[in-house]
């Protein structure tokens, strides 16, 4: 058979059910195979749409997404979401178009050097050079994918080799010897650390996005109810602990609450699960947690000890690890009175500092105000996705997440225009949930094209706009740190986001008056397809609490 | 530590931190990777971002053609060498990494030395290379061309006694390396 069809055999074996890409010259015998695959193709309107809906839809799922583009700008514009999917471990396969192997190297039409251009942002990447190989190369790049730390891989394909002839036979076990993750705690450690646990009298637990990815929230749970354990997410763990709940301390970091980053601050034991010390978390790294010992468990062995020197290192699968953590510490029935001190002085910050905001008393909408009306509106139950920036930050403050994999964001790229497309792609992967993108207008049009794939596709993503005709973050910067200089912030008057999403096929509606937010955002829900909710909010609002920059918890401002 | 459930005091002061130091000594890494297209790329580009040094490097087949092996040393003053070697076993055709103990391994360079040498000091550079054990494989009217062998200690050595001759290039190959004993590398 074609060696495309042996393609299209491999991803029905990986049990894919949809495809996001963009055809061009080089993938031309790709998407004839796609044709009559059976297998579900969303023509995204650009490929960095077609790569974020891959890594939104893998977010929502857990599954691994796919993209794919043709060769050269095609292959170009998926550099973005694959150094997205790789700075928040995000498994992914991206198929790419290759131009033919007599005209590689001979910057012939539409040739770019992919693999080459993406090697320092990719968990792995291959370029097939027999067509032979590509049925093991595309099993190789889901294993490398979805296993131990996942991430995104690139699979190369020269157009002649992919309307080659191939025998196809169903592939067996994968081998790959340099690739065997450690998945399995050493139990040595695990009982070290449980030893640990029992001693401290200020721990912490300190949750990233790889208790998510390892779908160990129910593990956590355990250990954290197994006695009265304060715990805190990074932004990419939100919801891998149910918020709000009394063991909860809000998100930590540069926008994290006081009781979290103070917590750190002054513990004396963290635990580190799937997180990786990234300098929004520390701070000023020297003065970062100075009074604590670190157990940090990952899977990949990389991060420990990369930014903060882990006195109990765990090497392994979150999942693993925790239930044999917490039934080594239940069997040292540790004293529970001694975290009660620890607890009162918890107790204090989180009454004292708790999130706040200074509401309008008039008709003005405070985009806090808006997250919250979100959150009241949907009962915490949607999948909310985000761009970055202000509002990225408000959501993760104010909307409370019950469980993992409903908050899809950009955390680590930090990637404008991430949120519309994700949404889709979540959308496509949870067709029964209620998907909302709280959006800014600065982010928001970086790949507002993908609305049109929305509406063609019957995707019904609800977004609401937080428009405060800014870019917003980096206006805040300018006021704090620049003197007010505020330097190619202004994003003025358009687009007409009412008659833009209109002109997309969405339903279009626009709100400046606080009291009908709620029942807009019931009607925008209520209605069937897509809905773009452009809310005009206080112009100039920072987000607090802050760590500034390079500056340590205890200096917390606003 | 006592036996695993023991419930003796146990002290968080006494932990200690693991990886993530300097360790300021020179370290001589052997790689083994598999003989694909751009892993070499991948290995230097993976040093260029993370900002790690490489002072020499050796690329060669091994006794199997589909496994190459790669030497390269480092600055353990400059760089975390733990934290060097897990980047670099994340790289999925990376097999094997061995950092090679000083004492427990044998390392050799090649390096040649093109010295400027008129008739008068020719016998001179020839006797020098003679105690190196090395060789004299060009000689020219007024140059002359040695080859030494050895780890960098020595091949150092010579640079600096014939540096005042005149050095007009010199040429290394970088080191490899092998494990002492029975044991492989």
């Amino acid at each position: 058979m074609r060696a495309v069809e042996a393609i299209m055999e491999c991803l029905r074996a990986e049990d894919v059910e949809v495809i996001f890409g963009l055809p061009g010259g080089a993938n031309l015998p790709t998407y004839d195979a796609i044709y009559d695959s059976g297998i579900r193709h969303i023509l995204v309107r650009h490929e960095a749409g077609g790569g974020h809906a891959a890594e939104g839809y893998a977010k929502a799922t857990g599954k691994v997404g796919v993209a794919l583009a043709t060769s050269g700008p095609g292959a170009t514009n998926l550099v973005t979401p694959i150094a997205d999917a790789m700075m928040d471990s995000v498994p992914t396969v991206f198929i790419t178009g290759q131009v033919r192997t007599d005209l590689l190297g001979t910057d012939g039409f539409q040739e770019a050097d992919i693999t080459g251009i993406t090697m320092p942002i990719v968990k792995h990447s291959v370029m097939i050079r027999d067509a032979r190989d590509i049925p093991s190369a595309i099993h190789e790049a889901f294993h490398v994918a979805r296993t131990g730390r996942p991430g995104p891989v690139l699979v190369d394909v020269p157009q002649d080799l992919s309307r080659a002839d191939i025998d196809y036979e169903p592939v067996g076990d994968i081998d790959l010897p340099g690739y065997q993750p450690t998945t399995s705690g050493n139990a040595k450690q695990i009982r070290l650390a449980a030893k640990a646990l029992a001693n401290a009298q200020r721990p912490v637990l300190y949750v990233g996005g790889g208790t998510v990815s390892a779908e160990a929230s129910a593990e956590l749970r355990e250990l954290a109810f197994s006695d009265k354990f304060p715990v805190t997410c990074t932004l990419m763990g939100l919801g891998a602990f149910p918020a709000p709940h009394e063991q909860w301390l809000g998100m930590l970091g540069m926008h994290g609450t006081r009781a979290a980053n103070w917590a750190m601050d002054e513990a004396d034991l963290i635990v580190a699960i799937g997180a990786r010390f990234d300098d929004r978390i520390t701070g000023k790294l020297d003065e970062f947690a100075p009074a604590a010992k670190f157990i940090h468990i990952d899977i990949d062995p990389a991060e420990i000890s990369k930014n903060v020197a882990a006195h109990i290192p765990i090497v392994g699968d979150a999942k693993d690890i925790l239930p044999r953590l917490t039934r080594e510490y239940q069997s040292l029935n540790p004293n529970r009175q001694r975290l009660d001190d620890w607890w009162v002085k918890i107790r204090k910050w989180q009454q004292e500092y708790p999130l706040r905001y200074e509401d309008s008393t008039d008709s003005e909408i405070k985009p806090q105000f808006m997250v919250q009306e979100l959150m009241r509106v949907t009962e915490g139950n949607a999948i909310v996705s985000s761009d970055v920036g202000q509002h990225q930050m408000w959501t993760a403050q104010y909307y409370d997440f019950p469980e993992p994999r409903r908050w899809i964001n950009s955390g680590g790229a930090g990637t404008m225009g991430f949120g519309l497309p994700a949404a889709m792609g979540a959308q496509v992967g949870c067709p029964e949930e209620l998907v909302v993108c709280l959006a800014g207008d600065g982010s928001l049009q970086m790949n507002i094209q993908e609305l049109a794939t929305c509406s063609d596709n019957d995707i019904p993503v609800k977004i609401f706009l937080m428009n405060n005709g800014y870019l917003g973050m980096v206006r805040q910067w300018q006021e704090l740190f620049w003197d007010r200089r505020y330097s190619a912030v202004d994003t003025g008057e358009h687009p007409d986001w009412v008659k833009l999403a209109d002109a997309y096929g969405a339903k279009g509606m626009r709100v400046t008056d606080k009291s009908e937010l709620g029942d807009a955002f019931k009607e925008a829900i209520e209605t069937e397809g897509p809905v773009l909710v452009d809310v005009h909010v206080t112009r100039e609002e920072n987000t607090f609490p802050m760590i500034p920059a390079g500056q340590a918890a205890r200096d917390m401002v606003g | 530590m006592g036996e695993p459930g023991t419930k003796e005091v146990f002290r968080l002061e006494d932990l200690e931190a693991t990886g993530g130091r300097l360790m300021g000594r020179k370290h001589v890494l052997s790689i083994l990777v598999e003989n694909e297209p751009g892993v070499l790329a991948r290995i230097s580009g993976l040093f260029a971002r993370r900002g790690y040094n490489i002072n020499t490097l050796a690329v060669g087949p091994t006794d199997d053609n589909k496994i190459s092996r790669i030497t390269m040393t480092i600055d353990g003053a400059e760089h975390p060498i733990d934290q060097v070697t897990k980047q670099l076993h994340k790289l999925v055709h990376v097999l094997k990494i061995r950092d090679l103990e000083p004492g427990e391994s044998v390392r050799r360079e090649l390096a040649l030395f093109k010295v400027e040498a008129d008739a008068h000091v020719r016998q001179e550079i020839a006797q020098l290379t003679e105690i190196f054990k090395g060789r004299v494989v060009d000689v020219a009217r007024r140059s002359i061309t040695v080859e030494i062998t050895g780890d960098d200690e020595k091949i150092e050595g010579f640079e600096q006694l014939v540096r005042p001759f005149g050095l007009i290039e010199m040429v290394r190959t970088g080191e490899i390396a092998v494990q002492r004993g029975r044991s492989e590398t």
